[in-house]
């Protein structure tokens, strides 16, 4: 089975029914597992705090969310995160194309590297880096907690994660 | 008419039905009209009411309204297409144009100058698009409910305010019941 394929399980596994997804280019084959599911909505959105919000009405309508993006994007959902979904208590699981790490080749992605972890920090997101294929193994019990715990979680799949695909 | 008396129109058709109401003035206007564990008052993240709404719609078979703003739209511009292209027939989107940022004071928007939002809204691909006075406007909600189709309604009406309380219902609160409440018509 392809790590695409795992992380799609245990989506599925988790009862997610609607996932919606700004592209990267780490996250091609996920998004395309995602899209060929027949379990699950797949809903493009155009920026990620407008794609948290389609996450939190389709929960409020009975039905598990979750948000793929890229790392980038804890900088353009910050008060999203803080006023919809920490604030009305709403689970949402993150997988986080975490660009800018080592074997980037793109000088920019390293800006918003720096700052990834310590943001998600400061807004208490528990947070969880994938570094190794085997990480992924802790992936259904990270799921299962957000949606136990009403809470956002990140989980940060750098490029060895990826490159082990 | 402003943007409360529209509101005050709207309550005998829209008090039974899964309503998303804006940040700021709007929801307080709604939560002052007519408290109901229907409405999902949005307190933070201007912009998201029609994101929230269309995610409601598409997860489940009930009717929603999402009640949105001129200068929200314009700050989730993003939102239309989106909603074009996942075409969903028990969502209307209620944009109340007056033209003017309400809650902060009445500063114009650009929908109030050269832009028209009914015109986006139909350039991003969304088919069923009206454009009415505040005066039409509960009418066009009513012919929205009644059409089990997408439908975007632009109601154009005068900008002001009324004073309202702010909403001091926990946010946790008023999401749980408003759960309770989707989940009671999806039974």
């Amino acid at each position: 089975m392809s790590i695409n394929q795992k992380i799609v399980n245990d989506f599925i596994k988790n009862r997610i029914k609607f996932v919606t997804t700004v592209p990267c280019k780490q996250l091609a084959g996920v998004i395309d597992e995602i899209e060929a599911s027949k379990d699950i909505f797949h809903i493009p959105s155009n920026k990620e705090d407008e794609g948290m919000g389609l996450c939190a009405g389709a929960y409020m309508g009975g039905k598990r969310s979750a948000i793929i993006m890229q790392n980038t994007a804890i900088g353009v959902t910050i008060n999203t995160l803080v006023t919809l979904i920490q604030y009305y208590n709403i689970p949402l699981p993150m997988l986080i194309s975490y660009r800018g790490e080592i074997g980037e080749p793109v000088a920019c992605q390293v800006e918003m590297a720096v700052h990834t972890k310590a943001l998600l920090n400061q807004l208490n997101i528990p947070t969880y880096h994938f570094h190794e294929q085997r990480d992924a193994d802790e992936l259904d019990g990270i799921l299962n907690h957000s949606f136990m715990a009403k809470k956002p979680v990140a989980i940060l799949t750098d490029a060895s994660f990826w490159q082990g695909a | 008419m402003i943007r409360s008396e529209v509101l005050k129109t709207l309550i005998p058709i829209i008090s039974d039905q899964l309503v998303v109401s804006n940040i700021g003035l709007p929801s307080q206007e709604l939560h002052l009209l007519d408290d109901q564990p229907t409405n999902f008052y949005m307190l933070g993240t201007m912009g998201l009411a029609s994101s929230i709404g269309l995610g409601l719609a598409l997860a489940q078979k009930a009717k929603v309204i999402s009640i949105d703003g001129d200068g929200s739209v314009l700050t989730n511009f993003g939102t239309l297409p989106t909603i074009a292209n996942n075409p969903a027939d028990n969502f209307i989107l209620l944009i109340i144009d007056n033209g003017s940022y309400g809650s902060t004071g009445d500063q114009p928007t650009y929908a109030g100058m050269k832009t028209s939002l009914a015109k986006v809204a139909t350039a991003c691909g969304c088919e069923n698009v009206v454009e009415c006075s505040a005066e039409d406007t509960a009418a066009a909600v009513q012919a929205a409910l009644d059409g089990d189709k997408m439908t975007i309604i632009v109601s154009k009406c005068e900008s002001g305010n009324i004073k309202v309380p702010v909403i001091e219902m926990d946010a946790p609160v008023i999401r749980h019941r408003f759960m309770a409440e989707v989940s009671r018509r999806n039974a």
